[in-house]
């Protein structure tokens, strides 16, 4: 069975369709990551999946129970959290830990608090008030939050937003920890580098799913060519590519230059006339994450235009 | 496991709502320092039958007659002659400044006039903008000054003749026989004070929890709308128990106001309108999508029921459909239970009816709450 399973899920915000019509699927014991542009449709999506939104249309189950009629039930057994950090900036860590204890009917809730706390490193500041709490200590205590009624389903929404690279690399390292032992995670996101540590990614924009699979899949399926270009006339080559035939992204990355295309043949007429007229080389790169998502971003706004 | 409700999930909630009621140190306080601040304020300063006006005589003449008649009118308590000027002009003047609430002029020919037994006249004009201000002063003063002058002229067994004469009426001003307005005002001013209180404080409730994106989370918990309500009005009945108290010991000890009554009916009536208030302020959370709004639904719902309850002005002289309007209330059955208990010593069957209407309200505003409060962020 899989954890999440939703079919043509579409919601709209008066006559905006902040999603539309978007299928997916989560197994048990896999993180999934969430990926597209602001406003896309992710925390709507998750909403969506964990009771907060009711579906305009389609319709779908998380862990078992139906997303229209069985709300109560998913809120119980899947830990949620927010984007915005939506505990009480004016209780403790452990006041808020303690309310949140008492709302899942923990038992006895003074242990269960000690052992979240203990076990997330949060013991020490503990009787700090959530409001003086630093970004990374905020999500830290989010997350202790949402996975101390042991949900089998972790729905995070941008959780690393405006957290250090230190504070972000443990915080992944719990959730692969948490996700080898059984549970399972949705979670959104900007970073690419976030992105390749999921088992599999969704690509969203405008509501639509682009895409979904492994890092590995989505880049084959998105057939792109790149080029990596390299000699002392870059920015000038840069210039001339850009807008030509074929040529779909140029971006500079130190002294190269990725040059990216979905037609092949256009691209390596393109990029072949260019280096006869600045002296450039190239050569075949691999295609990045990063590319594929620039390039989705590119074609969906043509879309919505 | 229950989903509808949880004593646990209950006391997760209150607990949390006391904490941080606490630790908002200002609103604490302004919620105890207020009412005392009010009671003080109102109970000395409003007053449904001012004395002491001021006046301006008009005369020409300083015969004992007139002194007699001023000097009488002065004793009533209602008048304070400030100025005696000899012109009418002068005197339309203060009186037009609003320097004067009466203006009492005695004609040159007065004495002589009063001396030959002609019908003497005196003529009083009264600001009566405010009639409220000119009332009193002026019901007091068609017997008083007639006696007045009847006692100059060494008649007093003629004055007491007259006094006598004809039809005797007895009135017995019952209840609160000085006509001290305190002890109206006072028992009144606790359910305006918790009014007040209670409706802003919990109306902002649930606007508050969203305005600092707490909500979500909230509602992706598993908390039952039963216990959101409850979790977050219970604590205000403490908050209105203090008020309660602090009212009650000032009334006594402040204002002398008598109780009569039973004190425990009282404070159970009490309890009943405080359930009321407060789930109605919690009614308005769930109608207002900000703060700002929910202060504004409150201040909506307070001043006609403080101008309409019968706090401020007699309930039976509004028109019909005005006191229908007022029926709808709490303030207004609150007060009627108030002033029965402690001014009148009434019994629980004495305030059945009002008590029983505040019981509708507790239930009606449950209801309403409870069918607007959303579960999801649609």
């Amino acid at each position: 069975m899989n954890a999440i399973e939703v079919q043509g899920l579409v919601k709209r915000f008066g006559d905006k369709t902040v999603v539309d019509n978007v299928s997916m699927s989560v197994a048990e014991g896999e993180i999934s990551g969430f990926l597209g542009p602001n406003g896309s449709g992710k925390t709507t999506t998750i909403r969506v999946m964990c009771g907060l939104l009711t579906p305009d249309e389609g319709e779908g189950r998380v862990l078992g129970h139906d997303i229209r009629t069985d709300g109560q039930r998913i809120k119980r057994e899947v830990g949620y959290m927010t984007q915005r950090f939506s505990f009480y900036e004016d209780l403790s860590i452990e006041e808020n830990l303690t309310f949140v204890a008492w709302l899942y009917d923990l038992d006895p809730v003074s242990a269960v608090v000690r052992d979240t706390l203990e076990d997330l490193g949060l013991f020490s500041r503990r009787k700090q008030l959530a409001g003086t709490l630093s970004g990374g200590w905020k999500q830290r205590l989010a997350l202790a939050a949402c996975i101390m009624h042991k949900p089998k389903l972790l729905l995070l929404d941008e959780p690393t937003a405006g957290v250090d690279p230190k504070a972000r690399r443990e915080f992944w390292d719990e959730i692969h920890m948490r996700a080898s032992a059984g549970l399972t995670v949705l979670v959104s996101t900007h970073y690419m580098d976030e992105a390749e540590r999921c088992h599999r990614i969704h690509y969203i924009s405008y509501g639509k799913l682009l895409a979904s699979g492994t890092v590995p899949e989505v880049i084959r399926d998105a057939a792109l060519t790149t080029f990596v270009v390299e000699g002392g006339k870059v920015t000038e080559a840069a210039r001339m590519l850009q807008g030509m035939a074929g040529v779909d992204q140029v971006a500079p990355f130190g002294l190269t230059l990725h040059v990216v295309g979905q037609d092949r043949q256009a691209l390596s007429a393109a990029i072949a006339s260019v280096a006869g007229q600045t002296g450039i080389s190239y050569i075949e790169g691999s295609t990045s994450l990063e590319d594929v998502f620039i390039q989705f971003m590119g074609k969906s706004t043509d879309n919505m235009a | 496991m229950n989903t509808l409700f949880s004593f646990r999930r209950l006391m997760a909630i209150i607990t949390k709502e006391a904490i941080q009621m606490r630790r908002d140190r200002i609103t604490f306080a302004m919620m105890l320092g207020v009412p005392l601040m009010q009671l003080v304020l109102f109970g000395f300063a409003i007053n449904n039958d001012p004395k002491g006006l001021p006046a301006a005589l008009v005369t020409t003449s300083q015969d004992h007659y007139t002194r007699a008649m001023v000097s009488a009118m002065e004793n009533t308590g209602y008048y304070r002659f400030d100025h005696v000027v000899a012109s009418a002009e002068e005197a339309d003047r203060l009186i037009k400044s609003g320097a004067v609430s009466f203006v009492v002029t005695v004609p040159s020919d007065f004495a002589r006039r009063v001396e030959r037994g002609d019908h003497p006249q005196i003529l009083i004009e009264a600001d009566a903008t405010d009639p409220s201000v000119a009332s009193g002063a002026i019901s007091t003063l068609g017997t008083v000054a007639a006696q007045a002058l009847l006692r100059e002229q060494s008649a007093e067994a003629q004055a007491a003749e007259q006094s006598t004469a004809a039809l005797n009426v007895v009135v017995h001003q019952l209840y609160n026989p000085e006509g001290i307005t305190q002890y109206n005002i006072v028992p009144g001013l606790l359910g305006v004070i918790l009014q007040l209180t209670m409706v802003m404080m919990t109306s902002m409730a649930l606007t508050r929890e969203t305005e600092r994106g707490t909500m979500e989370n909230l509602l992706a918990m598993p908390a039952s709308p039963l216990e959101i309500m409850l979790g977050k009005v219970l604590p205000f009945l403490v908050v209105g128990g203090v008020q309660v108290l602090v009212v009650l010991v000032a009334a006594k000890t402040l204002f002398g106001v008598p109780f009569v009554g039973s004190l425990w009916l009282l404070l159970v009536s009490i309890l009943i309108f405080v359930l009321a208030l407060v789930l109605l302020g919690y009614a308005f959370s769930t109608l207002a999508r900000t703060q700002m709004q929910a202060m504004q639904l409150t201040f909506f719902f307070f001043l006609p029921s403080l101008l309409l309850s019968g706090f401020m002005f007699p309930f039976r002289g509004m028109p019909a459909w005005a006191q229908a309007l007022g029926e709808i209330f709490p303030l207004t059955h609150f007060l009627r239970i108030i002033r029965a208990v402690m001014l009148k010593g009434a019994d629980l069957q004495g305030v059945a009816t009002p008590l029983g209407a505040l019981m509708v309200f507790v239930a009606a505003y449950m209801v309403l709450a409870l069918m607007r409060f959303r579960r999801t962020l649609d």
